[in-house]
């Protein structure tokens, strides 16, 4: 070919999954460029709040001894909350050492230092603007600036993939592809913030909270909301689905204000100020609607190919290993000077070997199954757990069993048989599809 | 809540964030398709309030200074009317904690 390449291979997008990318091609001594639309890397990007401590080794290896994070995360609890009140489940333990509470500006730039380091050749400032294309081959990018051309390009561009769309590798987004999330970072003194979460006043350990529910006006929407504690600020934000939010009109920051009146949130964040808000989608695509995920002279990878699992907070160790296995491919496609889309194949390969696919495959039904339950779970479960524990702690001086009869009758009556039987199904499913799974 | 306390709530929140405006916009309606829209999905789905019709003509009025740059309204327009892209190069939306 006559193209003069000014590297081996360009990275779209230094997000963690670009990063990563970038620098699994550096350590094997090709020469790598990392571009990247934003002034500060990570300044575009915002996300709940923890990284994870595996998933980071696997990329920056004992460099994350140094990661300059706010607080471990070693405390996780999942509440349901009604109307008045909430269910908790909690799991605390202070050996816990593998998630850490880091803001994406922070985290990134370290990342971004670590990258530099290692040989990667960062471009800040510079959106690419299309891909350019030789004989069907992607062969580098047009930026607003000049053009690069390298014969692999790592598409790492985020959930909107602008490019993904321009390739064709995936199909045009619906609002059931996508949660929307906003977030409030509240900053609170860091003695009353640990006083509240019973947090130990050495300042290392820290909370992460997910809410289901929560507001009954809206019965089918399914709500999730979550609060990570930082060193002297709380992350509280909601996410809801651009389905549900088209049908009922709604705008997510009502959400957020809603849920910051909730009886059991208010207290929690009270004597806080708002220092930034912050608003992002999450892409729902999952196995199910898989982009293609490789073409002649081109990879995809992350949050740009629906790379995430939602219902664990688990995103950018997606976006860290995927970005390391597309820049692995890319170099085995190097080694053999064979850029073909066959070649780079191995990708998909090895995708499906890691836990990112198998993940995402035996999680394929979950949040289908969960919006299709949305009512059961955020509302009609919620109202008979308020119930049950009413009975248990009235102390009314009336007999235990004739309330227990009650509430199981009524827990019959008040549902509809099928509706029961569908639950039922439905969560048996997911849980079987899980534990089943690849 | 009510719509206009809700506006009244993002813009407070908007004004928290950094931005490098740029002085042209990113986003662009078709305004035809708008005249036609009864959903007016834009119009409350933005996070940002970014959104609003003018009573008078009925375009859609894009306050693109505000956006956050998350792709939900080009995803939520039920008639594909969002040519939406991001801000060129180092404008927009600058997040330091989030
Ligand atoms: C509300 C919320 C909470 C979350 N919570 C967690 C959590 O607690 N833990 C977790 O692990 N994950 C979480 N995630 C998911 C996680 O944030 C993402 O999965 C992860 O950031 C994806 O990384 P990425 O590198 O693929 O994409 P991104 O981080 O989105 O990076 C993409 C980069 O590409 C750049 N870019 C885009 N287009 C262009 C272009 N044309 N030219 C140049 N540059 C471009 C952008 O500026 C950006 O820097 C959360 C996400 C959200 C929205
Ligand atoms: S939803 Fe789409 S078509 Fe309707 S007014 Fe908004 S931009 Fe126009
Ligand atoms: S991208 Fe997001 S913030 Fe920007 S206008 Fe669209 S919905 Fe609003």
């Amino acid at each position: 070919m006559d193209i003069n390449f000014n590297a081996d291979v360009i990275v779209v997008g230094a997000g963690p999954c670009g990063i990563s990318a970038s620098m699994s091609v550096a350590l094997n001594g090709k020469k790598v460029v990392l571009i990247d639309k934003s002034q500060y890397a990570g300044s575009k990007n915002m996300y709940g709040g923890a990284v994870y401590d595996c998933a980071l080794r696997e990329v920056f290896k004992d460099e994350v001894d140094n990661l300059p994070y706010e607080r471990i995360i070693n405390s996780n609890s999942w509440t349901f909350l009604n109307d008045t009140g909430s269910f908790e489940l909690k799991y605390k333990d202070n050996s816990l050492k593998n998630a850490y509470a880091i803001k994406r500006f922070n985290l990134e730039k370290w990342m971004i230092g670590i990258a530099k380091k290692n040989g990667v050749y960062y471009i800040p400032n510079t959106k690419v603007n299309d891909l350019i294309k030789k004989d069907g081959a992607v062969v580098g990018v047009e930026t607003n600036l000049e053009k690069y051309y390298a014969p692999v390009v790592i598409i790492a561009d985020g959930v909107n993939s602008m490019l993904a769309k321009k390739l064709n590798l995936r199909q045009k987004y619906t609002p059931k592809d996508m949660l929307l999330s906003a977030k409030e970072t509240l900053k609170l003194d860091k003695k009353t913030l640990e006083n509240r979460f019973n947090l130990s006043p050495d300042g290392k350990n820290g909370v992460c909270k997910m809410f289901f529910g929560g507001i009954e006006e809206y019965k089918d929407l399914f709500m999730m909301s979550f609060l990570y504690t930082f060193k002297d600020t709380i992350m509280l934000g909601v996410g809801a689905s651009l389905q549900d939010l088209t049908k009922y009109k709604l705008n997510i920051n009502e959400l957020l204000d809603k849920i910051k009146l909730h009886p059991d949130i208010s207290p929690l964040i009270e004597g806080s100020r708002t220092i930034e808000y912050s608003a992002h989608l999450i892409p729902e695509t999952g196995y199910n609607k898989l982009p293609k995920l490789y073409t002649s002279g081109a990879l995809l990878a992350g949050d740009a190919s629906g790379f995430i699992n939602s219902i664990h907070s688990e995103g950018t160790n997606f976006a860290l290993i995927s970005g390391k296995l597309a820049g692995e491919s890319a170099l085995f496609a190097l080694e053999n000077n064979d850029f073909s889309q066959s070649t780079l194949s191995i990708y998909k390969k090895k995708l499906d070997k890691s836990f990112i696919l198998k993940d995402l495959y035996s999680y394929r039904n979950v949040i289908d199954k969960l919006h299709s339950r949305s009512k059961s779970l955020s509302f009609y479960y919620p109202k008979k757990i308020k119930e049950f524990f009413n009975i248990i702690l009235s102390a009314d001086c009336k007999s235990k069993s004739k309330h227990f009869r009650k509430f199981f009758f009524n827990f019959i009556k008040d549902r509809n048989i099928f509706e029961i039987i569908k639950d039922v199904f439905a969560f048996s499913k997911c849980a079987l599809d899980v534990f089943f799974g690849r | 809540m009510k719509k206009e306390d809700n506006k009244k709530s993002i813009q407070d929140k908007l004004n928290t964030i950094k931005y490098n405006c740029d002085s042209k916009t990113h986003l662009k309606v078709e305004q035809k398709k708008c005249l036609k829209c009864r959903e007016k999905t834009c119009t409350f789905i933005c996070p940002a309030n970014v959104y609003s019709t003018d009573e008078e003509s009925g375009y859609t009025i894009v306050q693109y200074e505000n956006c956050l740059e998350c792709g939900a309204c080009k995803i939520a327009c039920p008639k594909d009317a969002i040519d939406w892209d991001y801000p060129d190069a180092g404008y927009g939306v600058i997040y330091k904690n989030s």
